[in-house]
């Protein structure tokens, strides 16, 4: 029936003769080709220096092959044995052969490295042991406990059996202060060495109370300066603006001078007399300091949102709530905060999320329990050099703000944001 | 940590061997745990001088060419305590597969010769690495008043109680310390 169709009809053709449907698509997708050319050169930059970076790092902290590829026949012997009865003869000699390999390329310090992650103390052992492999002789065994007996305890085994495996859990059971085993899987870290989780959940805390006193700070002002005559709000607005153009490390490096037990509060409060000169408070260098410095500087990211939202709302809405007879609080409340919430949502998003990943300012005020979890991935990656840890830090991190974000959505709704 | 046992009595020669052992590590925690409460922790060279001037603490750890340089040209009024100093070696390394392998070499060389490293002490209070360098120690670059040798940490008054840093110990063992210096830190 279709064929009759078109047969019956004449097909309506363009100036050169094909006909106008195809011409038509022809013109669409050319349209579309050069849409896409135009966000090609953002889209492959955004691919290689973000995307492709982080999931690059994200892999590492699942996948580390230093140990199996410079001990490739240790690795083959450690897969076959079951890591609970005494290492073998053929592993000790596998074990030599590495070393004695690794040593001539100058590489045990990697493999070496890898196993004092998962087991303190091995570094100094492999790299001792590497020293003297030549004057090593069969029984290996024998000879190389004889080197040095650390290699009889079973426990050092047993890491290097963990370590072999490329594709390990080990880093993330680390970043939530466990260990993974070879006997009992995940088991928790010393009590002495824990400290990731109650990092985490103070990164969560500051970064919600920060969150909060931005919102009690900047709601005021963000209303001031929508409502406020225009030469009144500019002057405002410059005075939002200025710091927040301001370098970050200046404004830190600003509250040390005025926060400290020798600065400008405490001496104000000294002379007032309201505290001792012997009984200065502590502001800074600790969890106060951190709070304080990292709210003034995110208070811009809170209020211009909230300003953008706020300048949008008609007075007139309130003036009909008056007349209609609500009280102002009660016309603030019920009219005029819910038409806010978009940029309320917007703004402590924000600044939640920005909050999480600060680094300068608590390694800066943070002094003994201001220090957040970024403070512990940058000594990751840049002095421990345990980039697979680091990895699985800012794994866990990243997957905390996605459900807060998914939490976000289900309960205000992302589409409801409004971000300038 | 090293710091902790030395005040703790424990001689210079042995604390490595006492911070190897898990006694030693609480013997040091222990003795942190004296002072916890009225210590400010710096991270930054530069943050221990400022500490100082500003009378946010009276003594403190310090890279002892900072509090030179404080002291001799900020006209900051420190003094230094040379005994128990914890001493550290500065390294040149060429990554393997230089391209200018032969240029590093010769910049090696140079610098660390008897004239340079003597030369080296007339800008910062850091110890020659070579013997031979101590006796051309000058002085100041900005005052010819002040002899360098004397505030070397290797001249003979200042180095009779000093220990070198352990880099091997630290290569060990230095992400479990760290995990359980923070832990002990938020306790």
């Amino acid at each position: 029936m279709a064929d009759s169709q078109t047969a019956s009809l004449e097909p309506i053709t363009a100036a050169d003769g094909t006909p106008l449907k195809k011409k038509l698509a022809q013109a669409l997708f050319r349209s579309r080709v050069r849409a896409v050319s135009l966000v090609v050169p953002l889209f492959a930059f955004v691919m290689a220096s973000f995307v492709i970076p982080i999931l690059a790092l994200m892999w590492q902290g699942v996948y580390n092959d230093r140990f199996s590829s410079h001990m490739p026949n240790l690795t083959e012997q450690l897969t076959m044995w079951d890591g609970l009865t005494e290492p073998n003869e053929k592993m000790y000699e596998a074990l030599v052969a590495d070393l004695k390999t690794a040593r001539a390329d100058r590489t045990i310090g990697r493999a070496a490295t890898r196993v004092n992650q998962e087991f303190p103390g091995t570094r100094s052992l492999f790299t001792s042991t590497a020293r003297k492999v030549k004057k090593l002789k069969p029984p290996f065994k024998e000879s190389v406990i004889k080197a040095n007996k650390k290699w009889n305890n079973i426990e050092v085994w047993q890491a290097m059996k963990i370590t072999s495996q490329d594709l390990t859990p080990g880093f993330y059971a680390t970043a939530l202060d466990g260990r993974y085993t070879v006997d009992q899987g995940f088991v928790r870290q010393d009590e002495n060495r824990q400290i990731y989780v109650k990092l985490f959940w103070r990164t969560m805390l500051i970064s919600a109370t920060v969150m909060g006193l931005c919102l009690l700070l900047g709601y005021p002002v963000a209303y001031l300066l929508a409502t406020l005559p225009l030469r009144a709000s500019n002057l405002l607005m410059i005075m939002v603006l200025l710091p927040f153009w301001t370098s970050l490390l200046v404004r830190t490096t600003a509250w040390i001078a005025i926060l400290q037990s020798q600065g400008v509060i405490n001496d104000l409060m000294v002379f007032v007399g309201i505290t001792a000169d012997d009984a200065r408070f502590s502001l800074i260098y600790n969890m106060t300091g951190t709070i304080i410095a990292m709210t003034h500087i995110l208070l811009p990211f809170m209020i211009l949102p909230l300003y953008s939202v706020m300048k949008t709302i008609p007075p007139s809405y309130m003036r009909a709530a008056r007349s209609l007879g609500a009280t102002p609080t009660m016309a603030f409340i019920k009219v005029y905060m819910p038409q806010t919430i978009p940029g309320i949502g917007a703004g402590g998003l924000l600044v939640f999320i920005l909050a999480i990943g600060y680094y300068i300012t608590p390694a800066l005020v943070g002094g003994q329990d201001g220090q957040l979890i970024s403070n512990m991935i940058a000594y990751h990656m840049q002095k421990s050099l345990n980039w697979s840890l680091a990895a699985a830090l800012g794994g866990i991190l990243l997957a905390g703000v996605l459900v807060l974000y998914w939490a976000y959505d289900k309960v205000i709704g992302i589409d409801n944001m409004k971000l300038g | 940590m090293e710091f902790a046992l030395i005040a703790d009595g424990v001689p210079v020669s042995e604390v490595y061997d006492v911070l190897g052992t898990e006694e030693g590590v609480a013997r040091a925690f222990a003795k942190l745990d004296t002072i916890k409460d009225d210590v400010v922790w710096w991270e930054a060279g530069a943050q221990p001088p400022q500490l100082l001037a500003d009378g946010e603490v009276v003594f403190s750890t310090a890279w002892n060419g900072r509090v030179f340089n404080a002291k001799n040209a900020e006209g900051q009024s420190f003094e230094m305590v040379w005994d128990g100093q914890i001493y550290d070696l500065d390294l040149w390394v060429i990554p393997k597969g230089s391209k200018n392998k032969e240029a590093a070499l010769d910049f090696v060389a140079f610098s660390t010769a008897t004239e340079q490293l003597a030369a080296q002490a007339s800008w910062i209070s850091y110890g020659p690495a070579r013997a031979s360098s101590e006796a051309r120690i000058g002085t100041f670059h900005s005052d010819d008043s002040i002899k360098m040798a004397d505030h070397m940490p290797t001249a003979a008054a200042n180095f009779k109680n000093a220990l070198q840093n352990d880099f091997e110990f630290w290569a060990d063992n230095a992400d479990q310390l760290n995990e359980r210096f923070n832990a002990w830190l938020s306790k």
